[in-house]
């Protein structure tokens, strides 16, 4: 069942838009990995997909939003302010905000979920540091672990493993798959078209004209081969 | 010492005085408790534009000559506060500048008014302790000592129940939104609340000075915490300290009541720098 669709969807800022007529759905329990080059649309896409920007035309369809369990979410660069005072902990629970509702409190579920999160991500023992005097890596995770309260059904990342070390980043992919294969759909945002192709199901190519298909159609278009021997595409 | 406290209680037999304080302790602590969100979320110019509309506002009921100047004032700020976060979340027009010519273009036409249509022989007078809040505590009436509490209790209910949204929509508001927290209602709720304690504040310190009431103690409990329930909480108990000190010392020593308890808050903020300065220089 279509758990995401896109029809003809025009993507852009204040009416300039990034690019045109895309069509594609994602199914509950696929891993969709979306590649292509710097400005190419991506994060645009991700924050059309999440509502955060309107679609200049057609539209994002996203199926049983209520029963869902809520949509995680991690930006490619949060912008917090230098001086904002807050701990690992009150930002990983953060995450859990979509599951209460109008209760004014974190239920014990919530607390000991965004423990586990902590823990999967390694962070446990800085969950009272200020979020602001970590290092950039351990931001990453931290954010990371916030999304991961936040994920009933579907997570959308945008490039998780940027700042990470590369034991990190193994870790980082074999948990997302775990996810995956716990029943979570993956939407994420990678320029490693390596990794991009060893773990997703299916691919959208993001320019003109995009391509979106499974991970082995993709590797027999054209526009796959030329991308995936340009070893590893532009990594940024 | 004796003397000052026989003097105290000598004060204390008023009930303007009695009044006074307890009003001064609800405002304090309204306006610290909003007052981080308020300077995180990098809305403090919002405050200091809504101060002014408060005062034009204050003009015209002075003009119209309302038994209950609050009647007015309120939903005029309020109004403008919704106006204000619109007009801020329009990319087209620059926020600061709408804030910029609202609030000095309430400034400008309060003034005008009170100058062409007040009948009181001491004009400058009257501006003055609109701007600088010096009597307006002390000349409370009881149903406005009533109303301030309802207010009050009204911020302190909603900042308790909704803390945690509060807080993710301060953070990260793109977050929030995408994860399903309506951070728009939020915003609302928030500009709203500010426009109520901005009202309520005026009464204290006179619309000039809200902004420092509101962000002098948020800014020095961040100089020591970095939790944000702990600066919540330091910047609360720093606020009604310092009000109540500032306020006391007002009575005693017969200086202005909102410029003294600004003055104390000045004060706090540079005792806490001080510490805060120590304290990073010892763990790092
Ligand atoms: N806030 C904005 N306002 C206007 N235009 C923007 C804004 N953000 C991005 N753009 C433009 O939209 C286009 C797509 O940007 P987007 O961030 O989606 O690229 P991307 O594919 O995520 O790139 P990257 O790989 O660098 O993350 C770019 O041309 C960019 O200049
Ligand atoms: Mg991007």
């Amino acid at each position: 069942m279509a758990q995401l669709t896109c029809n003809n969807l025009t993507i852009g800022y204040d009416g300039k838009t990034v690019l045109k007529g895309l069509n594609f759905s994602v199914n509950s329990g696929d891993y969709l990995c979306i590649v292509g080059e710097n400005g190419s649309g991506k994060s645009t896409l991700m924050k059309t997909i999440l509502h955060l920007l309107a679609p200049l035309e057609g539209s994002v369809i996203i199926e049983n939003k209520q029963h869902s369990g809520g949509i995680g979410y991690l930006p490619q660069q949060t912008v917090v302010q230098k001086d904002f005072p807050a701990s690992v902990l009150e930002i990983v629970i953060s995450g859990c905000l979509n599951r209460c509702g109008l209760r004014p409190y974190y239920s014990r579920e919530e607390k000991q979920l965004s423990r586990e999160n902590m823990e999967k991500m390694g962070i446990s023992h800085l969950s009272k540091r200020c979020y602001r005097e970590l290092s950039g890596g351990q931001q990453q995770r931290v954010l990371l672990a916030r999304a991961l309260c936040a994920a009933g059904k579907m997570l959308l990342l945008d490039e998780p493993v940027s700042g990470l070390d590369p034991k990190a980043t193994a870790e980082m992919y074999e948990l997302i798959q775990k996810l995956n294969e716990e029943g979570i759909t993956i939407i994420m945002i990678s320029h490693d078209i390596g990794t991009a192709v060893n773990y997703a199901s299916h691919i959208l190519h993001m320019g003109n004209p995009y391509f979106f298909g499974t991970k082995d159609e993709y590797l027999d278009s054209s526009i796959g081969k030329a991308f995936s021997t340009q070893d590893g595409g532009s990594k940024a | 010492m004796s003397i000052l406290i026989e003097k105290l209680i000598l004060y204390f037999e008023y009930p303007f005085v009695r009044y006074a304080l307890i009003v001064g302790i609800l405002i304090a602590l309204c306006s610290s408790l909003l007052g981080v969100t308020l300077v995180l979320k990098r809305f403090s110019f919002i405050g200091d534009g809504l101060s002014h509309v408060a005062f034009g506002a204050m003009a015209i009921a002075t003009v119209m000559k309302l038994s209950n100047h609050m009647l007015l004032i309120l939903p005029v700020t309020v109004i403008c506060a919704i106006l204000l976060l619109r007009t801020g979340q329009n990319a087209k027009i620059k926020g600061d500048a709408a804030v910029a010519m609202i609030s000095v273009g309430a400034l400008a036409l309060g003034y005008l008014l009170m100058n062409i249509f007040s009948a009181s022989a001491n004009l400058a007078g009257d501006v003055c302790s609109t701007l600088f809040g010096s009597t307006s505590i002390l000349t409370l009436t009881k149903t406005e000592v009533w109303l301030c509490v309802a207010l009050s209790v009204v911020v302190i209910a909603v900042f308790l129940l909704f803390y945690h949204k509060i807080f993710a929509v301060t953070f990260d508001e793109d977050f929030a939104k995408a994860t399903g927290t309506k951070a728009d209602q939020y915003n609302l709720l928030i500009a709203v609340i500010i426009a109520i304690i901005i009202v309520l504040a005026m009464n204290l310190v006179g619309s000039l000075l809200i902004s420092a009431l509101v962000i002098f103690p948020a800014l020095s409990a961040m100089r020591l915490f970095k939790n944000f329930k702990s600066v919540i909480f330091c910047s609360a108990i720093l606020s009604v300290f310092c009000a109540v000190l500032g306020i006391l010392t007002s009575i005693l020593a017969g200086t202005p009541v909102g410029s003294t308890i600004v003055a104390v808050d000045i004060a706090a903020f540079a005792i806490c720098s001080l510490i805060g300065g120590i304290w990073g220089g010892v763990k790092g």
